[in-house]
């Protein structure tokens, strides 16, 4: 792979990581996130994928294999699936609306890349300055987390973090060793099949999860 | 001797899987313990062979190593086990092959994560704690127990999340420094060498998500829900142990922090989070209405306190951290046993309906007040004199006006739990006594009990035997504050 063309795919694809986040705190259908979500999964293998082909490093591309396989394909598949069950494709409609989420959001994207400053210094390729890129999923992840009501939607909240936070191990170091990386993954499927799980018992007990709901256990 | 790693991490998840082929029988019961047993018997030898020279022991290539403060948390981890799981042999309603398999890798995971030499094998194995915790905080009917495990793994996971960003800073500094790695003891190597700021980054970033998973405020909303709900051994398991092997990675991390970038920063940042902790934890304790609730707030507290040991560092007080680490699980593991026996005799949580209990059950109320008793900091319990230790320190450290807030904190947490317990023990009123009575505690069941408290008790009195044990593992953090 040619310097400009990894300069070009890794440009392409934290910028349609950025782009996904910011229509995440923007759409309101749950139905949309998920298909956002499988388009960001997306655009992280292909960054994976580049940089493991710049790299010549083989077992990334591997990586990048099981990356699209789980983000891009069988989670947002699970995500999907659960909506359609639930049989609710309706709104959730976060604490904010659509103009101030998209102002939190750009607010988010400068915080991230002042916050990024010592890492850009570290090293001057072009993958580490799409480092911002991956701080500001992470934020706009928190900002999904905090400001839905939906069970649903804060597992959309929780792995948009994960993205960010992946996006930021693949360009900053090439990915950590790869058992890290496995446990990792591993991790985050059996997360999200927790919350599937509980949120189905939930769903059991008292009909549709909403969060706001969960005032039971308080002081 | 580095084979001998493997066994408090393959030997459970041997257990577990053995518990889950063979449910019903009843002998699978046994099972959790005998890995608790285990752990402890391994962290023992470990404990007693790394004495002499340090990271006596590792495997598979250096990526599990122990030295004295390993060994000694693997003992932690072993004995607070045996206590919370012997007493849940007497608790009615926990009798299920997966429970006893997830306890079983609840306990690998634990021990996975103190025997790591490898901040991400560490990372992934305090994650698995948080996956295999999760059906056990949900695991009785009903919705509150789901509720608070929907809240434990979405804050949880997210916790260390952030945890696992300011890992991958780490390593990426590492990487620009020449040499990357995870492994702590070529960190702390490497450390003076690293980018500051970029480490700065790295340290706060993992020592804030460890936080969440020690239960430190302002990220401790999960806990008393979580601590609440489960069933007692599981309680028992996460307030006396899972929270301390989270401190444990905060101290590897603040080693690392404070050769790379001097020994203000990790301080502040750990001062700030345990005083917060004791402030909100002694705020809330005022006003409970729910003792097991109480109980976890006092795990606040408690965590609270020992960040500050942290934070002050140096001989004494790290000593103190870790003698407090092992008395307060001890003591809290055998509370939370005693909590949910009354919670089966007397049908509610709540401290209003139980008062007056020591009249009506004294087998009940008994150890549990002796138990409260060691909690609030009275001799002859080993944190009476751990606390004074920690304070002495950062006396000694110049730290005079953070440790005067940490004595008020202290005296107000003291009246707020004591006040509990008083009416929940002594408290008049209550249900009359001639209520036909439930059968008393047999002399078995409370076994458990107190011996954790004998030994919370005998701590003081062992540390000038342990002192070389705890001496070590004093040096393995090379702590320079």
């Amino acid at each position: 792979m040619t310097e400009t063309l990894f300069a070009q795919t890794v440009a392409a694809a934290t910028g349609l990581l950025l782009l996904t986040a910011i229509l995440q705190v923007w759409r309101r259908s749950t139905e949309a996130s998920a298909r956002l979500l499988a388009l960001q999964g997306l655009a992280l293998a292909v960054l994976v994928g580049a940089i493991g082909l710049a790299d010549g490093a083989f077992e990334l591309v591997a990586v990048a294999g099981l990356v699209l396989a789980l983000k891009a394909v069988a989670l947002p598949w699970a995500l999907t699936r659960t909506i359609a069950r639930s049989g609710n494709r309706g709104e959730d409609s976060p604490r904010v609306n659509p103009v101030s989420g998209l102002l939190a959001a750009a607010a988010l994207a400068t915080l991230a890349y002042a916050v990024s400053r010592p890492l850009l210094a570290l090293d001057s390729g072009p993958a580490t300055h799409a480092v911002p890129a991956g701080l500001t999923l992470v934020l706009v992840g928190f900002l999904v987390l905090l400001t839905r009501h939906q069970a649903v939607s804060q597992v959309i909240g929780f792995l948009v973090l994960d993205n960010g936070i992946a996006t930021v191990a693949f360009l900053t170091a090439g990915g950590v060793p790869l058992v890290v990386e496995l446990g990792v993954l591993l991790d985050v499927v059996l997360v999200v099949f927790i919350l599937r799980i509980l949120s189905a018992r939930l769903e059991l007990a008292h009909g549709e999860v909403d969060l706001h709901e969960l005032r039971e256990l308080r002081d | 001797m580095g084979a001998m790693l493997w066994l408090p991490v393959l030997v459970p998840v041997a257990l577990g899987a053995l518990a889950a082929a063979g449910r019903g029988a009843p002998w699978t019961r046994l099972l959790d313990l005998v890995a608790a047993l285990t752990i402890l018997a391994t962290g023992l030898v470990l404990l007693t062979g790394t004495l002499s020279a340090p990271y006596a022991a590792s495997a598979a290539g250096g990526l599990l190593r122990a030295d004295a403060l390993t060994a000694y948390l693997v003992v932690t981890i072993g004995a607070v086990a045996t206590v919370a799981l012997w007493g849940a042999l007497s608790t009615p309603g926990t009798a299920d092959g997966w429970f006893t398999a997830l306890v079983c890798l609840f306990l690998a995971a634990m021990s996975l994560a103190v025997l790591a030499d490898n901040l991400g094998v560490l990372w992934v194995a305090i994650e698995a704690t948080t996956i295999t915790t999760a059906f056990l905080v949900g695991y009785h009917p009903g919705r509150a127990p789901l509720e608070a495990a929907w809240k434990y793994v979405v804050l949880g996971s997210v916790g260390v999340a952030i945890a696992f960003l300011g890992i991958v800073v780490l390593y990426a500094t590492s990487r620009a420094a020449g040499a990357p790695t995870l492994s702590w003891v070529e960190l702390v190597a490497l450390a003076p060498r690293l980018d500051p700021e970029a480490a700065k980054l790295g340290v706060a970033l993992t020592i804030l998500g460890l936080a969440t998973k020690a239960g430190l405020a302002p990220m401790h909303s999960w806990l008393p829900d979580a601590h609440s709900q489960a069933p007692a051994p599981v309680s028992g398991l996460m307030s006396g142990v899972l929270l301390s092997v989270a401190l444990y990675a905060v101290m590897r991390v603040g080693v690392i922090g404070d050769l790379a970038l001097g020994t203000g920063f990790v301080r502040g940042l750990l001062l700030a989070l345990g005083l917060l902790s004791l402030a909100v934890a002694a705020a809330l304790m005022f006003t409970q209405r729910d003792y097991k609730r109480l109980l976890a707030y006092s795990s606040i507290e408690h965590m609270g306190l020992m960040a500050i040991g942290v934070a002050i560092g140096g001989p004494l007080a790290t000593t103190a951290v870790l003698v407090h680490m092992l008395g307060h699980g001890l003591i809290k593991a055998a509370l939370f046993v005693q909590a949910g026996r009354i919670l089966a005799s007397e049908g509610s949580t709540r401290i209003g309906d139980v008062t007056g209990l020591l009249a009506r059950r004294p087998d009940l109320a008994g150890p549990f007040l002796a138990g409260g008793a060691a909690l609030l900091g009275l001799p002859p319990f080993a944190l009476f004199f751990t606390e004074v230790a920690l304070v002495v320190a950062g006396w000694q450290a110049g730290l005079w006006a953070p440790m005067a807030l940490v004595l008020a904190l202290l005296l107000l947490a003291f009246a707020g739990m004591s006040r509990q317990l008083v009416r929940m023990t002594l408290g008049a009123g209550g249900r009359s006594l001639d209520e036909p009575a439930s059968a008393r505690l047999s002399r078995g069941a409370l076994a458990p009990v107190l011996a954790a408290l004998v030994v919370a008790a005998g701590l003081a009195a062992l540390a000038v035997p342990l002192s070389g044990a705890l001496g070590s593992a004093v040096e393995s953090l090379a702590v320079l504050r």
